[in-house]
């Protein structure tokens, strides 16, 4: 019996599976794409980073330019990933919950960062806060400074890392349906509570997922943020930015090392979302 | 608990899924809610738990006009056709749940909620099953752990969606017994959703048919079976046979023996059990041929075609024990003589 199985087995495996140097080729072809587009790119951040040691990479990085650059990119994650976190599950909360009319417009706006390149995301802000757009001259004369300062930055980035809690959250309730929450409310529980000991448990791994891709885009942003910070060196100019200055200064070492910090949030966030999505098919 | 709706109207849209419905439950009845899907029975038991809003129309439990209190507060116990159990919980968790988001002042203490969680579970048969998740538990589990859930705020009236509706057969029958017993001992004021006409009249002390946001009839088992309001319930509970007078059924009918009441109406319903055959024809008897016939068990469920005046074939279907069919011993294609023994006259 089982012998038979096994060839059988064999031979089917054998008339479902491409000859070998189409796989091959194709495996080959992926792996160079890869190594090309993607490993090359890092290893060379790395290699000149180092390229005059250790002790001129550390000089790069306590450069107190570079210091501000990270403050000032931590900050901005600090202010918006929590802010666009609260949004994401309102909007999620909102259109999965409730019938409104409007309801698959505010569904198409929250896509509405994504479709925008991001240059047009922080020109919207110029028109708006700018000395020439629409609130300048107020906002000049009650002294309150948004362009070219870091309340544009971070408006800038909320702007754009919107989605991302809010697209993650969306499908998942959607699919969940609210009979445990009407379930939860039925035994008594109030609005808090349900949501805290129902709700959340439920999303908690594409929330934490959506954080993460979240706060990796607060991080990165370079285009919005670019147009509104005016690249005040110390005082608007968060890491992409302050990459971008040192390179065309000819600091090579300093937009490296400054990059390889940045490198080093894209892996970590690389690791951290499979442990979360392996979670999450897991729960 | 005494439930009293008055004036229950719900519109989605332009959809009228309940008109003006008005409806007394007297306290400690096990009450269906039955009707075809759509009707509104579902919507109807998801605005007595507050889980909807009606658009307008009162709410009473025992009295008190809940109409526009929370579901939160108003001591309902509620049990979901596809459970609703807390995913993430153990079966332990989930009974405990209503316990634990109670107020602090009102909370009990661990000991107690343990106590008390596992006098539940008992009561359901499920105790060994405590520390498990709920998709580790067959459809009958579920479905007595989120009764168990349900109970554990001792709820003044137990509403229930479908509580069968998702389960195979066989469970299905356990449970409903399990469920009449249940009943019997809290004699909590229930009302359960179904559309199987047979499930309400196994487990039902009371029967509310509803059609097209319509109260159709309320009453006991036997009231509705036995004394059907309109031709929607005769046809809706248990079969039957539909002859029209207007038809030129009037002479076969009157050779059937089925005594025809003068302006009592057009329409004559005759259950399949109040046919009677026999092998005797004369020139007086109703006719009809033997097409089929099917093994139910104790009984035998016999197709009949009746030729009309127009040559049309008109199927009857006729019950009788097993053992009465055997000393017919009629044969497909026999004709046999029909007695009709009663009969409900609808206009």
């Amino acid at each position: 019996m089982n012998t038979t199985h096994q060839v059988i087995g064999k031979r089917q495996q054998q008339a479902l599976t491409d000859p070998v140097w189409i796989r091959y080729g194709l495996i080959t072809i992926a792996m160079a794409f890869i190594g090309l587009f993607l490993f090359l790119p890092l290893a060379i951040v790395l290699i000149e980073a180092f390229a005059k040691g250790w002790t001129a990479y550390f000089n790069a990085l306590s450069n107190p330019d570079t210091l501000s650059a990270l403050r000032l990119t931590l900050l901005t994650a600090f202010l918006t990933v929590p802010l666009n976190t609260i949004f994401g599950i309102a909007a999620a909360w909102a259109i999965t919950r409730f019938e409104f009319p409007g309801k698959s417009f505010l569904t198409t706006l929250i896509d509405l960062p994504f479709s925008v390149s991001p240059v047009i995301s922080g020109l919207i802000f110029v028109l708006l806060f700018g000395s020439q757009g629409w609130l300048g001259s107020w906002l000049s004369a009650h002294d309150i400074k948004i362009i070219f300062a870091v309340p544009g930055i971070v408006l800038a980035t909320l702007f754009v890392t919107f989605p991302f809690v809010a697209r993650e959250l969306i499908p998942l309730m959607q699919e969940m349906g609210s009979e445990e929450e009407e379930a939860a409310l039925s035994l008594g529980a109030s609005g808090l509570k349900m949501f805290f000991l129902i709700t959340l448990p439920n999303i908690k791994w594409a929330l934490l997922y959506g954080v993460l891709l979240c706060n990796a885009r607060a991080m990165g942003e370079f285009g919005a943020v670019s147009v509104v910070s005016g690249h005040i060196r110390g005082l608007t100019n968060t890491l992409p930015l302050h990459v971008e200055v040192s390179y065309n200064e000819y600091d090579f070492v300093g937009a490296f090392a400054s990059a390889s910090i940045l490198a080093g949030l894209a892996i970590v966030t690389l690791i951290l979302k499979s442990i979360l999505e392996w979670k999450q098919s897991n729960a | 608990m005494s439930i009293l709706l008055s004036n229950i109207s719900k519109n989605f849209g332009g959809f009228a899924a309940l008109n003006n419905v008005n409806l007394e439950i007297p306290e400690g009845e096990l009450v269906a809610l039955l009707g075809p899907s759509g009707c509104g029975k579902t919507t109807l038991l998801r605005i007595i738990a507050g889980l909807e809003q009606a658009d307008s129309g009162r709410i009473l439990l025992s009295g008190e006009d809940k109409t526009e209190q929370h579901v939160s507060h108003r001591g309902i116990g509620f049990v979901f056709q596809h459970y609703a159990l807390f995913r993430h919980m153990t079966v332990f968790d989930n009974v405990a749940f209503g316990l634990r988001v109670k107020p602090k002042k009102e909370r009990p203490d661990e000991a107690t909620i343990a106590k008390k969680v596992h006098a539940l579970l008992d009561l359901v048969q499920l105790d060994w099953l405590n520390d498990r998740f709920p998709d580790q538990l067959s459809g009958g589990q579920r479905q007595r752990i989120a009764l168990a859930r349900a109970l554990a705020v001792e709820p003044t009236v137990l509403l229930l969606d479908e509580p069968f509706g998702a389960l195979d057969a066989s469970v299905r029958k356990d449970l409903r017994q399990w469920l009449r017993n249940l009943h019997h001992d809290l004699h909590v004021t229930s009302i359960f959703v179904t559309h199987d006409q047979e499930e309400a009249m196994e487990v039902a002390s009371q029967i509310v048919v509803l059609n097209q946001g319509n109260i159709e009839q309320q009453g006991s088992p036997s009231d509705i079976y036995d004394h059907p309001a309109n031709e929607f319930v005769s046809r809706f509970i248990g079969q039957t046979n539909v002859f029209n007078l207007e038809q030129e059924e009037t002479f076969w009918l009157k050779n059937s023996g089925l005594p025809i009441p003068n302006q009592v109406g057009k329409v004559a319903h005759v259950r399949p059990h109040d046919i009677e055959l026999s092998r005797s024809i004369n020139q007086d008897s109703a006719q009809a041929v033997l097409k089929d016939w099917q093994h139910l068990g104790a009984l035998i469920r016999i197709e009949l075609v009746k030729q009309e005046a127009d040559n049309a074939l008109t199927t009857i279907f006729a019950e009788m024990p097993n053992d009465q069919f055997k000393q017919l011993q009629i044969n497909k294609g026999d004709q046999v003589a029909v007695r009709i023994r009663n009969a409900h006259w609808f206009h």
